[in-house]
């Protein structure tokens, strides 16, 4: 599967396109198929993404996993500071990653 | 120190303006990314992995408590709590909002800092010794020549836009602390027959090609200093390779030209050069170097140490130098406990340091190219009061130089360029280490670790370094022996096949085992492996 993902422009947030919108979880991402550079190129224009790209990923148990540690580590937040992660509370998480 | 004066501040705060409206104008949708990207980068604004980066230049490392203070201001205001004390002796705070860096800037300039030249093809952030205005062997101070050089760089038309970026170090001792030769240019002074000058390496760095700077000039009087330099960088500008930036850094063009035609063509540069009068009036030099006079060091301190404390006696054994004025000593501050990440302070701690630097280091810090940091003048008397207060804020490991002393980047936990996550792999490192008897033991190790082929954690020149690479989208770890930045410079070599992230500490271990059982008397880690050679350490690795 393909996923569109970014970052917040005023804030630099990592997002993801849920196909109406975008999120801060990777969990709501959805398949963007052949549509994501079309949709990059509309959500950059109106400022609501910076440096949009397309990656590739797996749908897991969880929800899409993007193949590369790099997107992977984007998803979640920095494996050596779990507290600043999206999931400070799930000892797990940082496992799924790497 | 060095004060702003009024044409200081006035650049700075008109900088800051100036990126207010460039940011207003980005969120109103008035310029592209495009157009943006390279005015935030000329204010150190980087748009990294999780975040916005900011990266905040510490001129030559030099700061005083209340420019630390605001560096923990901006940590708790701005980001999350914390700050990273980077290898170019600069901060970085990672997770900062589009939206408030025009105010930081704004604050940061309150108090004489900023953020230019921290990034962009220009000549950065100068570096120089920690340890200068306090060493014993210095022949001057090298930080007036640093501001001297930071002057002349700020906002120079001809050096804002190199080939690439430009990285300069000044220092003015024998004992290289500040990998002079791994850089761009790399200024020793000198002081010949009772004349003040300097040797000048230019074209060392690291990198996706690492390079040690050739000497280009063995003496150039400090009243010419700043043309031979100029003449350098013009020589740099005019053909250093624009059309490649994997070979515009001005060592390949030394390394295709040759030293020897490159010195020829900066000497006819520079008789030109001498002309156009560029070198400081006599009365600016005097006015900047009088900024740097020793602070009122008392004469009378006392030259005692009470070591009746055991613990304390092997943090002074292992992290405090010996200064110029009898009564004082150079404290080091490790940013390395054991399983923490390199480099990083929170905010409390970086009030900690701030506080110890005003009461007891006559209001002066510096920070190091070994992401740790340095109260500069503490008297003697009161080491023991610092210990005390660095030890209730988890400040106190005694380990300068040793192998838990890691240099690491931010790799792929922060860092959009890296392939593979350092802080980890430091992490495991220290822990597998963590024994201080083991560590004193092995003496003085420098290991240093880079995420990726960028070399910002010095790799080239750890003693041990080590190299993440993405191994068909794993993270897998080269290993290097025998690198130096150091007076006794060299360059490491990588042992062969890498490893993964557990493999290496195994391998380190190896590595350590094999100079614990073949050293002589007195080597240092480095010193047995020159003396033993690579491939007595390949069979100990590899088997």
């Amino acid at each position: 599967m393909k996923l569109l993902t970014g970052n917040d422009l005023p804030t630099g947030d990592v997002i993801w396109w849920t196909g109406s919108r975008w999120s801060r979880h990777v969990a709501d991402a959805v398949d963007v198929r052949d549509t994501g550079e079309t949709t990059a190129a509309t959500e950059e224009a109106a400022r609501r993404v910076n440096g949009p790209y397309v990656i590739d990923a797996t749908e897991g148990p969880d929800g899409p996993r993007p193949a590369h540690i790099k997107d992977r580590v984007r998803a979640l937040g920095p494996t050596v500071r779990p507290d600043l992660t999206l999931k400070p509370d799930d000892a797990t998480a940082i496992a799924q990653v790497i | 120190m060095y004060k702003y004066d009024q044409y200081d501040q006035a650049i700075v705060d008109a900088r800051v303006g100036e990126f207010r409206d460039q940011v207003k104008r980005r969120l109103a949708g008035e310029i592209t990314e495009d157009q943006f990207k390279p005015l935030r980068l000329m204010n150190g604004l980087y748009l990294q992995l999780h975040a916005y980066m900011l990266r905040v230049a510490i001129p030559y490392g030099t700061l005083d408590s209340r420019q630390m203070r605001m560096l923990g201001h901006i940590a708790r205001t701005y980001d999350r709590g914390y700050g990273h004390f980077t290898t170019r002796q600069n901060i970085q705070y990672n997770w900062i909002k589009l939206d408030e860096t025009p105010d930081i800037l704004a604050e940061l300039a309150t108090v004489e800092m900023h953020a230019i030249q921290t990034s962009g093809n220009c000549i950065r952030n100068i570096s120089s010794d920690q340890f200068a205005g306090a060493a014993a062997d210095e022949v001057a101070d090298p930080r007036p020549w640093a501001e001297l050089i930071r002057q002349w760089s700020t906002f120079h038309p001809e050096f804002s836009y190199l080939p690439r970026k430009f990285k300069f170090a000044v220092i003015a001792s024998d004992e290289d602390r500040a990998a002079m030769r791994l850089h761009d240019i790399g200024i020793q002074l000198v002081n010949r027959d009772g004349i003040l000058g300097a040797k000048v390496f230019v074209g060392g760095g690291m990198g996706r090609t690492p390079m040690i700077g050739p000497e280009i000039k063995d003496f150039v009087t400090a009243d010419d200093l700043m043309s031979y330099l100029e003449a350098c960088l013009r020589v740099y500008n005019r053909y250093g390779r624009r059309d490649n930036m994997y070979k515009a850094r001005i060592k390949i063009l030394i390394h295709e030209l040759g030293a020897d035609e490159y010195r020829r063509q900066v000497e006819e540069e520079f008789a030109q050069v001498k002309l156009l009068g560029i070198d400081p009036p006599a009365a600016e030099l005097a006015r900047i170097t009088a900024m740097f006079a020793d602070p009122g060091f008392d004469p009378a301190a006392s030259d005692d140490i009470d070591r009746s404390d055991p613990e304390f006696a092997i943090w002074v054994d292992q992290n405090v130098k010996a200064h110029k004025q009898t009564g004082y000593a150079i404290v080091n501050i490790s940013l390395k406990p054991v399983g923490g990440i390199p480099g990083d302070a929170s905010a409390d701690q970086i009030d900690v340091m701030a506080d110890l630097a005003q009461r007891h280091s006559l209001d002066e810090l510096r920070v190091t190219h070994a992401q740790n940091i340095v109260l500069p003048h503490v008297r003697k008397a009161d080491l023991y009061t610092v210990w005390s207060a660095l030890t209730d804020a988890g400040l106190a490991s005694a380990n300068l130089d040793l192998i838990s002393d890691i240099i690491a980047c931010p790799g792929l936990d922060y860092c959009s360029l890296a392939n593979a996550r350092s802080i980890p792999v430091a992490q495991k490192i220290a822990t597998r280490f963590a024994s201080p008897e083991r560590q004193r033991d092995l003496g003085e190790l420098k290991l240093k670790i880079s995420g990726c082929i960028n070399a910002c954690g010095h790799h080239h020149a750890g003693h041990i370094g080590i190299l993440g690479v993405d191994k068909k989208g794993v993270e897998n770890y080269q290993l290097l022996l025998g690198g130096s930045g150091a007076e006794d410079v060299s360059l490491g070599k990588i042992t062969g096949p890498g490893f993964s992230e557990d493999g290496i500490v195994d391998a380190i271990e190896r590595v350590t085992d094999k100079y614990v059982a073949v050293r002589e008397e007195g080597e240092r880690f480095l010193d047995t492996y020159r003396r033993v050679g690579m491939e007595s350490f390949k069979e100990a690795i590899y088997g």
